[in-house]
């Protein structure tokens, strides 16, 4: 089972209401290469992983939901006291006349989250590259946010999410030698 | 909602740095079990988490539940401010 902690992972700050940047940020939270992605991937991928990794993709699938909440605080602060005619003037007319300022799970470009942004070979070295790739393209994703954001505060949220990804890719790099080094101690032939 | 005094912040962020670094040696020793200096220190560190633990929520209530925090009177894990909010 999960027990939710009542507390962020690391603190979210904004310097003002921005619902341009809101619509940005929605891209990992709802987005091919966000945070939910991210979790479902690691936390559906254990199944059917060997033993020795099991561990690593149910913590790493743990933090990605603390960082979902992360990004969540962003959107929420972001847009929580805009207008409606701030958020149209962002680009948030379509949003708002769906959902008010509700989150949705979609992309910056509006694109509903959908299932088919994560895979699932069973093959375990297939799927740990999927997800070395993954936590490559999050990263990618942070940099482009912190270059279109001129919110000091709310780019050393971004900072520290976009190292969090190194960390992970490096954790399942090291997960894959782990798996080739328990290959080769079997003899099938 | 009550109004949050710049301790609650302090406190919160130490809370915060601990829990980093439980979280990143966590990773780590998922793939270097054998790390004994790593496994030293991530046994400080939640021994260290237990004691900022203990006094954030005296002061500003349950962290965690499902009984893994005690309650005060009235119930109080649903009080506001949620993470968000503050």
């Amino acid at each position: 089972m999960w027990v939710y902690e009542k507390k962020l992972q690391y603190p979210v700050r904004v310097s003002t209401c921005n619902p341009m940047l809101a619509k940005y940020l929605i891209e990992q939270y709802g987005g091919a290469d966000g945070e939910l992605s991210a979790a479902l991937r690691y936390l559906n991928q254990r199944y059917t992983i060997p033993d020795k990794v099991i561990g690593l993709l149910t913590d790493i699938g743990t933090e990605e939901f603390a960082h979902l909440e992360m990004i969540a605080t962003m959107v929420f602060k972001l847009t929580k006291d805009a207008t409606p005619e701030q958020m149209k003037a962002a680009g948030l007319a379509t949003h708002y006349a769906n959902h008010d300022n509700a989150l949705y799970y979609e992309s910056a470009a509006g694109n509903p989250w959908t299932a088919t942004y994560i895979a699932a070979k069973g093959d375990p070295i297939a799927d740990l590259y999927e997800d070395i790739a993954a936590e490559e393209k999050a990263r990618a994703t942070y940099q482009w946010l912190i270059n279109l954001s001129d919110d000091t505060d709310l780019n050393d949220s971004l900072r520290f999410l976009r190292e969090r990804e190194i960390i992970h890719s490096q954790r399942f790099r090291e997960a894959v030698e782990i798996l080739k080094g328990e290959q080769g101690k079997k003899k099938f032939f | 909602m009550k109004q949050l005094p710049p301790e609650y912040y302090e406190l919160l962020e130490n809370l915060q740095a601990v829990d980093f670094v439980l979280v990143e040696l966590t990773l780590y020793l998922d793939t270097h079990n054998n790390d004994q200096d790593a496994i030293n220190q991530f046994n400080y560190f939640a021994k260290e988490r237990k004691k900022i633990k203990k006094e954030y929520e005296s002061k500003y209530g349950p962290l965690l539940q499902f009984g893994n925090s005690y309650s005060g009177s009235p119930w109080n894990w649903d009080d506001a401010p949620w993470p968000w909010q503050v």
